[in-house]
């Protein structure tokens, strides 16, 4: 009362007031400054703030757990890679091993093929030549028959006219020398 | 606004220095009834508002980051994170425990941020006078913080609260006569009354200062006549110094009502006194 009416006077000559007793609305005005501040803080900011922390803390610990299973699966993954790599390898190696083993057989039966037609190459030839030989030399026994009669008779003066004498004696002829190439 | 008192009277070219009407300005509405308002009545009904609005921004960040499941917060929001941290942990947490601390935790935001936002209003242009300069707030705060503290005590300990309290163990029993009546003084009588009177005389004082500083600059200035005049550089830095101080000491009654307030909480759960 008494400071209010303090305060709407004019200072001169006034009581001074004290400020350690309140005013009737200066009690009223804090109160309901509090009051509603302490109502806003406790039932609208600080159950928002407390459960965005929760929820914060909550989400980190969930990150941290979701990063750590990404990790062991990654690491499974990684063993999984190296396993495979390492059966790769040891399969790689193997057809390579086979292959080599592979080649040298198919090599050596070119080889032993190859050695094979050889050999029935040189066979043939041989034989050919062999039959053709024989050709020849059948060739010329009758030409050299012929000849070393026709020479013969024209050295004796007579004309053999008996052929299968000729011939006869031609063989002969021929025999002895193949008789005497044969020794 | 410093002083309209003041600056009234230096227009007549002699300088006045401020009183204690300052914290007593001229009723604007309902004059007469218990919701009379002036100046420093607005003051504070604005500072709730502002208090709210801000709070209110910071909440609805922290609500939709838990809707959208972000947990890197914004700066707008670290700072309000810092803000009411700051309260939680290195005031609450610190002296009662999470568990104790989160109970008390209401109050001792509200007190915290209540103070601190009336005490700034004394160095903000246009206000220039801190909510807490009439003994209101710091009578309602220091009373709830009375209430409060003895309400923890009895509610953990009983009747045997005031008795440990006020018959502390470990003294010899004749003993009690002299210590008795001090732990009574200092325990139920003192506390509420040093919580008050600490807030309360801090910031008229930082008021009475400044305005002491800056109405003195006017008169230097203004009315002073030659060298004189010089003197209003002296008296505006020295303003400019204590308008610094006071937004420490802002900042540091609000720090030391609220911890004050957690350590009374936190002697009355105490097991042994």
């Amino acid at each position: 009362m008494i400071s209010r009416i303090l305060a709407a006077v004019a200072p001169e000559g006034a009581e001074t007031p004290n400020p350690l007793l309140p005013a009737d609305y200066d009690i009223l005005w804090s109160s309901v400054v509090f009051v509603v501040l302490l109502v806003f803080f406790w039932f609208k900011v600080l159950p928002g703030f407390k459960k965005m922390l929760d929820e914060r803390a909550q989400a980190i610990e969930g990150r941290l757990a979701d990063a750590e299973a990404a990790q062991k699966a990654a690491e499974a993954r990684t063993a999984e890679v190296e396993a495979d790599k390492a059966q790769l390898r040891a399969e790689s190696s193997s057809i390579r091993e086979d292959a080599r083993a592979e080649g040298a057989a198919i090599l050596a039966e070119l080889k032993q093929q190859a050695a094979k037609d050889a050999e029935r190459l040189s066979e043939s030839t041989k034989a050919s030549l062999l039959a053709e030989r024989d050709s020849a030399a059948n060739a010329l026994r009758g030409e050299i028959g012929a000849l070393a009669i026709e020479l013969a008779s024209r050295i004796v003066g007579e004309k053999l006219d008996d052929d299968k004498v000729a011939n006869r004696v031609v063989d002969e002829f021929i025999a002895e020398l193949e008789g005497k190439k044969a020794k | 606004m410093l002083s309209a008192l003041s600056l009234f009277r230096a227009e007549d070219g002699e300088f006045s220095p401020p009183s204690i009407f300052e914290f007593y300005p001229e009723i604007v509405a309902f004059a007469g009834t218990p919701f009379a308002i002036n100046r420093i009545m607005m003051i504070r009904l604005i500072v709730m508002v502002l208090l709210i609005v801000i709070f209110w921004l910071w909440t609805a960040k922290f609500n939709k980051a838990v809707k959208t499941g972000n947990v890197v917060p914004g700066r707008f929001q670290l700072l309000g994170e810092l803000a009411l941290n700051f309260v939680r942990k290195s005031i609450a947490h610190d002296q009662l425990g999470e568990k104790d601390g989160d109970r008390f935790l209401p109050l001792l935001t509200t007190i915290f941020f209540m103070v601190f936002g009336m005490n700034i209003t004394g160095v903000i242009p246009f206000a220039n006078i801190a909510g807490t300069s009439v003994i209101g707030i710091p009578l309602v705060l220091a009373g709830v913080a009375y209430v409060t503290f003895i309400y923890a005590g009895t509610k953990k300990h009983g009747i045997r609260f005031f008795k440990n309290s006020l018959f502390p163990s470990g003294v010899p029993k004749p003993f009690y006569i002299l210590v008795t009546p001090i732990e009574l003084l200092s325990t139920f009588i003192l506390r509420p009354v040093t919580l008050a009177l600490r807030l309360l005389m801090n910031m008229i004082a930082g008021h009475l200062l400044l305005v002491l500083c800056f109405s003195a600059t006017q008169f230097f200035f203004f009315q002073a006549d030659g060298l004189l005049s010089l003197f209003g550089v002296g008296t505006l830095l020295f303003g400019f110094a204590f308008t610094l101080f006071e937004i420490l000491v802002s900042v540091l009654q609000a720090y030391v009502f609220t911890l004050l307030t957690t350590v009374y909480i936190q002697l009355a759960l105490a097991d042994e006194h």
